[in-house]
């Protein structure tokens, strides 16, 4: 190795300078988890204060404006408040358990930054799994919420945890087999892989089934609106969240905050080609912009949801899961398993030289799409039949109480 | 030899935490410390998956056990009365357990020390790290192991009819 400057070499310029080459790789590497670990600490500050100014105007209202030109420094007012705050610990809480619930949870969520792929060389590490991994280290944070439900001693916080499992864990499903969509099309679990294979054609074209399944059940994944029973106000005053104050319930804040952008992030690099655009090849940093540019994109919407949806009930939120998510997406992996299948025996894929190429990836991209657009046809034919038979259900269940109610003369005459 | 190495490093802390984590689980008295006592065995087990560069089976190791742990701890919170005052260490049967632990832990000593389950040729191991897709291959190839994967694939469809026929109203 040589030490040519100092940002990419710098083990290399360590040893130069006369370090041990053992310590060298060390604190090279050292550096590197750091930087990864603290962006989206960074980012989150930033993120906040999108939210709630986002949320302001969908509302009619103005938002942070006091702090810093155009309230940016909200969130550092917020954050020096929260550290200030008393510490408060309820009695007959589980000491350890309560203390480090929101250090998983907030952990959880930062660890998958490790394998998002910022640009062709700037990635935390290219885990051969590294889409597996970001599912492993993602059911992680149901546990923090159990783990915080559970040792608060708090009854309302127990119920918003047990809440947490029928959610999460549901929605896991759906999730991964959206997920095994991108992988079974780039052949690679890797995420670098998953990005490099879109250079020709973003998956979104290849599958939008998968893309919509992903990007609502990694909604339902962060617990916000329209999924938001976790932490439902009305029912159970906060859920699991309930007992926690100053910084403790700031880091169970930024987590979820950090949460949403990570999933745009995924969103952006395993359907809509991460940082795939034009000259990256060149400027390898301009992957930063055009990831960062696709992830704000995904943000916005799942802020517009947020800010615009009613919560749903448990009920719907569950068959809404397993009577219909989770069956579109196993449908739509085997259709996609098939048809990469066929398109392969006919020869429609584009040769391994021109994998790069967007007419070369044209007929593939067809076939799948049009394996898409039957499942769409498909569902919402169901759905409009369903739709039909709830409202016939509806009716006669309205015209028997009439029958069985006697009538009072005014509704006679109606 | 033991040198002094990452890899040896690592090892010896995910060795800590995985018998560390399983001494945990079955002297705490409190259900729920046991199962986070658990969370940190398979922890530790997934890190000696990635020392031995199975990253495949870390991550299905933390998928799987560790993000089930949560479905134990609701279990252990609905189905047990007094779950963090457990007063008695030991219950009736802690001699048969006692003594299959102890067998299976002298069968994997002997089978790992002593040839008797077909020789200790350490160069038989292949030289390249198997990956995922040989990991998948073997599964479907029918030379290899599609045969318990079909079978296992039998046994947990029967299980999960099973979990919806008793979980279905009797109509």
């Amino acid at each position: 190795m040589e030490c040519r400057d100092i940002i990419n070499t710098l083990a290399a310029c360590l040893q130069v300078s006369g370090t041990d080459p053992g310590l060298a790789q060390f604190i090279q590497i050292l550096l590197g988890v750091l930087i990864v670990t603290m962006a989206p600490l960074i980012v989150v500050i930033l993120l906040i204060w999108v939210e709630r100014k986002f949320a302001a105007r969908v509302q009619d209202r103005i938002g942070p404006n006091r702090v810093g030109p155009y309230g940016l420094f909200q969130t550092v007012a917020d954050a020096l408040k929260l550290i200030t705050k008393e510490d408060i610990t309820p009695a007959g809480a589980d000491r350890l358990i309560y203390n480090l619930a929101p250090i998983v949870s907030i952990v959880s969520v930062i660890l998958i930054w490790a394998v998002i792929p910022f640009s062709p060389i700037h990635i935390g590490v290219d885990l051969s799994i590294g889409a597996l991994y970001f599912v492993a280290v993602g059911s992680i944070g149901t546990l923090a919420i159990m783990m915080a439900g559970w040792s608060s001693n708090n009854k309302y916080a127990l119920l918003g945890a047990f809440r947490v499992v029928a959610q999460l864990v549901s929605y896991e499903v759906p999730m991964v087999f959206a997920l095994l969509v991108p992988v079974l099309i780039a052949g690679s679990m890797s995420m670098q892989g998953i990005v490099e294979a879109q250079r020709g054609m973003w998956f979104v074209v290849l599958s939008p089934v998968a893309a919509l399944i992903f990007f609502i059940s990694t909604q339902a994944e962060t617990g916000r609106a329209p999924f938001d029973l976790i932490e439902a106000e009305s029912e159970l005053v906060a859920g699991f969240n309930i007992e926690y104050s100053g910084m403790k319930f700031g880091l169970f804040f930024a987590g979820e905050f950090v949460h949403v952008f990570t999933n745009a992030l995924l969103m952006a690099a395993l359907f809509f080609g991460g940082w795939v655009g034009p000259g990256v090849d060149q400027i390898p940093a301009l992957g930063f912009v055009y990831i960062a540019l696709k992830a704000t994109v995904f943000y916005l919407v799942s802020l517009l949801l947020r800010s615009t949806l009613p919560r749903v009930r448990i009920d719907q939120l569950m068959s809404f899961n397993w009577k219909f998510l989770v069956p579109v997406s196993i449908v739509n992996v085997i259709v996609v398993a098939f048809l990469l299948q066929v398109v392969r025996a006919l020869g429609l894929a584009p040769a391994a030289d021109l994998a790069n190429d967007f007419i070369a990836n044209l007929p593939q991209a067809i076939v799948l799409l049009l394996g898409s657009l039957v499942i769409v046809a498909f569902v919402l034919q169901q759905l409009r039949n369903f739709g039909r038979q709830e409202r016939a259900a509806a009716q006669t269940v309205m015209v028997r109480k009439e029958d069985d109610v006697d009538m009072l003369p005014a509704q006679a005459a109606h | 030899m033991l040198e002094l190495n990452a890899q040896s490093i690592g090892f010896l802390v995910f060795s800590v935490f995985t018998i560390g984590g399983g001494l945990g689980v079955v002297t705490s008295r409190n259900l729920i410390h046991g199962a986070l006592f658990l969370i940190l065995s398979l922890f530790g087990a997934a890190g000696l998956f990635v020392l031995l560069s199975a990253e495949f089976l870390a991550a299905v190791q933390v998928l799987v056990y560790i993000g089930a742990i949560a479905i134990l701890i609701i279990f252990a919170v609905m189905l047990t009365r007094s779950m963090t005052r457990l007063s008695e260490v030991f219950n009736r049967q802690w001699w048969l357990s006692a003594v299959v632990a102890v067998g299976l832990f002298v069968l994997i000593l002997v089978g790992v020390i002593l040839p008797v389950f077909g020789g200790m040729d350490t160069a038989s191991v292949a030289p390249d790290v198997a990956t995922t897709v040989d990991l998948g291959v073997a599964l479907v190839d029918g030379n290899q192991y599609v045969l318990p994967f079909e079978v296992a694939s039998i046994l947990l469809t029967a299980a999960m009819i099973g979990a919806i026929v008793i979980a279905r109203d009797n109509e």
